[in-house]
């Protein structure tokens, strides 16, 4: 083998030297043979011509000895190579049109494909990734809701097809010390949170079960960011204590570099959970606030898991209380932990790769269709070779390699479109897409691009070198003087019409998504969210647990905000919408003969100060604001959203109505007024009930806030925001310079943000359908314009014999127009049959939108006219006499 | 004088490589010699076409049965000169080996039907 190899390259390298043995070895022979004849009695002259009668043709040996070995391939394939390379030197103007053609489709193909590839395609970067599940509780609707801590303990307890359960729940610390305070975004986990997912620490230990119980000791695990970050990657940090919250915590661990947290992206500092395993009843222990996640059992698949589950959840054991609203009545859902963070994008995901991939084929056909007008211009170069001997194996092979060798050319350029492209991919992406930071050209994304450039160099090039070999010789050496348009023309209008239906088909999914996004943007947030400023201020520190001193806090800060230049109105809310933030209640109404509030967490809570309403400019409906009076003692007056009026005091005046809002051992709140409805989840998503209950009367303080400016100064550019965003953070650190201030940003970036996942899909499907309209443009005046030049004598002679020009301009118009009218009915059915799967991305818009699909026509017929008009307008100034005379 | 005997036939498809090894295994020859002696030896049953004869050493050299070299003759000329290798003796007694179980059967055979 290695002899064969070493051999072969050594004849490869030094092509004479071997063609030189060869020669010297027939000689010899033959020298040899003539000799033996003399001896035998020959005279000289006559026993050379024995000798050569008995060898033969010299040069069919040589040959015959030379063409012995695998190094003859590679040579007809390097000198295919090298006349390949000729002829794409010879016409550059093709070759650069076809490159770039094919380094579009390859490269838009292989950054979408870096993309993708993490997130759907391979295994999250855990031991087993396929054996951790999440586990939900299941809502009315057959919706994922989060666990609660009882409903954790019961399973853990009572399931055997998992290894480790656990559960968790965001945490956000405040971290002092030598350096600049910094709030940390963390998470709160039971103790078998890594070893659910599989990954132990890379420094320290993991968790310990003993720590994870009310009042356990402060422990954490940094991320190995963090660590860098934070303690210069010093190894001495664990067992040492950092400040959190004004609390000591003993670092006991550091996770890997490596280690990617799907679950929490952004989370960088680890705390056990620590919650209360008596559950008493009315503790946090059962609320419905956390994820599951759980590692399978070797041997144990999620299908068996999902019946134990239910099984557990059909059959309460007395060992285990349930609660009335945590009582898995509907049962679990187990679902493998890729699909869960996947799930979301999915679809998005699966149509972006859907419609980069018709932009593939799209390059593909309009290079074939290149190859195919090249192919009958060099018809007359085929046939020459054909007669000279060239087999039609060999003519095929001779063309593979060309369309090959330009497949090679514009994968390479392709790689490049697709760096660059992969960077923008990140800079667009939404901030829900998971594992954005294992986008990258990596050795899979690599392999996929080279395995495409192949695959399409084939795809590509089998048909034109199909054709050219079938080519008759005799017609085409003859074809000096061609009289008719050949057959060929018929496959070359099919891939156009193929060509433009699939454009259509891109068009049609960009047009829907462009209007999903007008309308979503055209949905009332139900608040103004131009020139409002926003940022999460926190009460950070032990000083703050008497809730008066939080108070207060917030109350001097908003003092002082107010007096910053320009502000006009400012306010804090406990959770802002639109951001993130998601807190639910259960409301328990006094007209109601409803049990426990606590069964249908279903109301939002916003903790406000008085200003709010008029600093995000959300319209008063009914009755009157929240105001300093209400601060005061007596009874707690509330506002409630005109959604929540509707559906809970149908018929009924809401106002001196008197409501529980979670806990039903205080006072009665009574409704004071209704305000118009804010969207608070999406912009896309249908409205949820709300509460406003002055901050300064809700049973616990919340600690970390939204603050809410509005200005006059416009707060839309970045620079003039920043500018009053210092001034606002300065005038709160003039009251406590400690506090944390986080998430800066305004209303009208959140808003924007979104829609962003459909403006990530829409950007894609815009570039794809333009790349692809233009693409099919090109598709079709390339076709016209062959047909025109082949025609020229016949168009000649038509003007000849009396056609106008007008009549000649028609009938290449018409003759065009008929390939996009076929097409676009083409692209029509196949627009209708795929859009579905643009279904979860459409927003207020059918998927059979008439009024998107004759836009897109209507854009169709308007490039594809421009694309015919050049040729027919050349077939009409053809001068008859030139033509004829040519003759 | 020197004829060519009409009842002469080709080497049997894939003994030639056999042949050649078992010739080389008496002493080191070039291509013509090769010939010679197959003829020679078989008494003129078997001719060898040359073609045939050069590929077929090219490919035995190229599996490593075979080593080449170089030598000069008195009118100056190079001639190439084969030598068996240790892998060609082992390969040449495979084959011999495996030829004579064939040969016997075949043989046998023929001896059964009379």
């Amino acid at each position: 083998m290695l002899r064969q190899l070493v051999r072969g390259l050594r004849a490869l390298i030094r092509r004479s030297d071997a063609d030189r043995d060869v020669e010297d070895e027939v000689r010899h022979y033959l020298d040899e043979a003539t000799a033996a004849f003399v001896a035998d009695g020959l005279s000289p002259a006559a026993a050379r011509r024995a000798a050569q009668l008995e060898i033969g043709n010299t040069t069919i040996v040589r040959e015959q000895v030379r063409a012995y070995g695998w190094e003859n391939l590679v040579s007809t394939f390097v000198s295919d190579v090298r006349y390949a390379a000729r002829r794409l030197r010879g016409s550059p103007g093709f070759t650069a049109v076809a490159v770039s053609t094919l380094a579009l489709g390859i490269g838009a193909s292989t950054a979408i494909f870096s993309a993708v590839n993490p997130i759907l395609f391979q295994p999250l970067p855990y031991p087993h990734a396929q054996r951790v599940m999440m586990v939900w509780d299941q809502g009315v609707d057959g919706s994922r809701i989060d666990v609660t801590f009882g409903t954790y303990r019961e399973l853990a307890e009572r399931s055997r097809s998992f290894d480790t359960m656990a559960v968790m729940k965001p945490w956000q610390a405040t971290i002092t010390g030598a350096a600049q305070p910094e709030r940390l975004v963390g998470q709160r986990v039971s103790a078998g949170y890594f070893h659910a997912l599989g990954l132990p620490p890379a420094l320290g230990r993991d968790f310990q079960a003993s720590e994870d119980r009310a009042h356990g000791p402060n422990v954490v695990i940094l991320s190995d960011a963090l660590w860098r970050r934070r303690f210069n990657g010093d190894a001495t940090i664990v067992g040492r204590d950092i400040t959190l919250n004004d609390n000591l915590f003993t670092v006991v661990g550091v996770m890997p570099a490596a280690f990617e947290n799907v679950l929490a992206p952004s989370a960088e500092i680890w705390s056990p959970l620590q919650y209360d395993a008596t559950l008493p009843p009315d503790g946090r222990e059962w609320g419905h606030h956390l994820r599951m996640v759980a590692r399978l059992r070797a041997g144990a698949g999620r299908g068996s898991a999902a019946q134990e589950m239910d099984v557990i959840a059909r059959t309460p054991v007395a060992d285990f209380t349930r609660m009335p609203w945590a009582s898995m009545s509907r049962g679990l859902i187990v679902s493998a932990l890729q699909d869960d963070v996947t799930r979301s994008v999915k679809p998005g995901l699966i149509a972006i790769l859907g419609a980069v991939m018709l932009v593939l084929a799209i390059a593909c056909v309009n290079v074939t269709n290149l190859l195919l007008g090249r192919g009958a211009q060099r018809r007359g170069e085929f046939a020459m070779r054909a007669a000279l001997g060239a087999g039609r194996g060999r003519i095929m092979i001779q063309l593979l390699t060309e369309s090959l060798l330009l497949a090679v050319l514009g994968g390479a350029l392709g790689m490049g479109l697709a760096a660059l492209g992969v960077r923008a991919l990140v800079a667009l992406s939404p901030p829900g897409l998971p594992r954005v930071s294992a986008i990258r050209l990596d050795s899979a994304v690599f392999a996929f691009g080279f395995a495409v450039s192949t695959l399409v160099g084939v795809a590509f090039g089998l048909l034109p070198a199909f054709q050219a070999s079938r080519c008759d010789l005799q017609a085409g050496i003859q074809r000096g003087s061609a009289r008719t348009a050949g057959g060929h023309q018929l496959t070359r209008r099919t891939l156009v019409i193929a060509e433009v239906a699939l454009a259509l088909v891109l068009l049609v999914g960009a047009g829907l998504l462009l209007r999903s996004l007008q309308r979503l943007f055209a949905v009332a947030p139900g608040f103004d969210p131009s020139h409002v400023l926003t940022m999460q201020v926190e009460a950070s520190g032990h000083r703050f647990d008497d809730q008066r001193v939080a108070h207060r806090f917030f109350e001097q800060a908003l003092e002082a905000v107010r007096q910053v230049p320009g502000v006009t109105a400012a306010a804090f809310v406990s959770q802002l919408p639109l951001s993130g933030d998601f807190e639910k209640y259960g409301v328990h109404l006094e007209s109601s003969a409803n049990t426990s509030p606590n069964e249908d967490q279903s109301v939002l809570r916003y903790a406000v100060s008085a200003g709010y309403f008029d600093a995000m400019g959300i319209p008063l409906r009914r009755g009157r604001l929240l105001d300093a009076r209400d601060d005061a003692e007596g009874p707690v007056a509330v506002l409630v959203d005109e959604s929540f009026a509707k559906r809970r005091f149908a018929g009924v005046d809401p106002i001196g109505q008197r409501l529980h809002l979670g806990r039903t051992d205080l006072p009665w709140y009574t409704v004071a007024g209704v305000v118009g409805n804010v969207k608070h989840t999406s912009l896309a998503l249908t409205q949820s009930d709300a509460v406003y209950v002055p901050a300064s009367r809700w049973y616990s303080a919340d600690r970390t806030r939204s603050l809410v400016v509005r200005s006059s100064i416009a707060a839309s550019g970045p620079g003039s925001s920043s500018a009053l965003a210092a001034q606002v953070r300065h005038a709160i650190w003039s009251v406590d310079k400690d506090q944390p201030i986080a998430r800066v940003t305004t209303m009208e970036d959140l808003v924007a943000a979104s829609g962003a996942e459909r403006r990530f899909a829409l950007i894609l499907f815009e570039a794809f359908a333009l790349a692809a309209l233009a693409l099919a443009a090109i598709g079709i005046y390339g076709v016209l314009a062959g047909s025109v030049s082949e025609r020229i004598r016949e168009i000649g002679v038509r003007t000849a014999l009396g056609a106008s020009r007008a009549d000649i301009l028609s009938m290449v118009m018409r003759q065009g127009m008929s390939l996009t009218v076929a097409g676009a009915l083409i692209g029509i059915t196949g627009a209708m049959a795929t859009s579905g799967a643009l279904a979860t991305l459409l927003f207020g818009v059918s998927r059979v939108d008439p009024a998107t699909y004759l836009a897109v026509l209507a854009l169709l017929a308007g490039v594809s006219g421009i694309a015919c008009a050049i040729p027919a307008w050349r077939a009409a100034r053809i001068d008859p006499a030139i033509t004829l005379r040519a003759e | 004088m020197r004829r060519m005997p009409n009842d002469s036939t080709d080497v049997i498809q894939g003994t030639l490589d056999m042949l050649i090894l078992k010739t080389l295994s008496l002493e080191p020859m070039h291509g013509f010699g090769i010939a010679r002696r197959v003829e020679q030896i078989s008494r003129g049953v078997f001719k060898v076409n040359p073609g045939s004869l050069l590929v077929a050493l090219q490919r035995l050299e190229r599996s490593g049965w075979l080593d080449a070299e170089w030598r000069h003759t008195e009118n100056s000329r190079r001639a190439k000169f084969y030598k068996l290798t240790r892998a060609g003796r082992k390969q040449l007694d495979l084959a011999t080996a495996d030829w004579t179980r064939r040969a016997s059967a075949i043989a046998r055979l023929l001896k059964a039907e009379v």
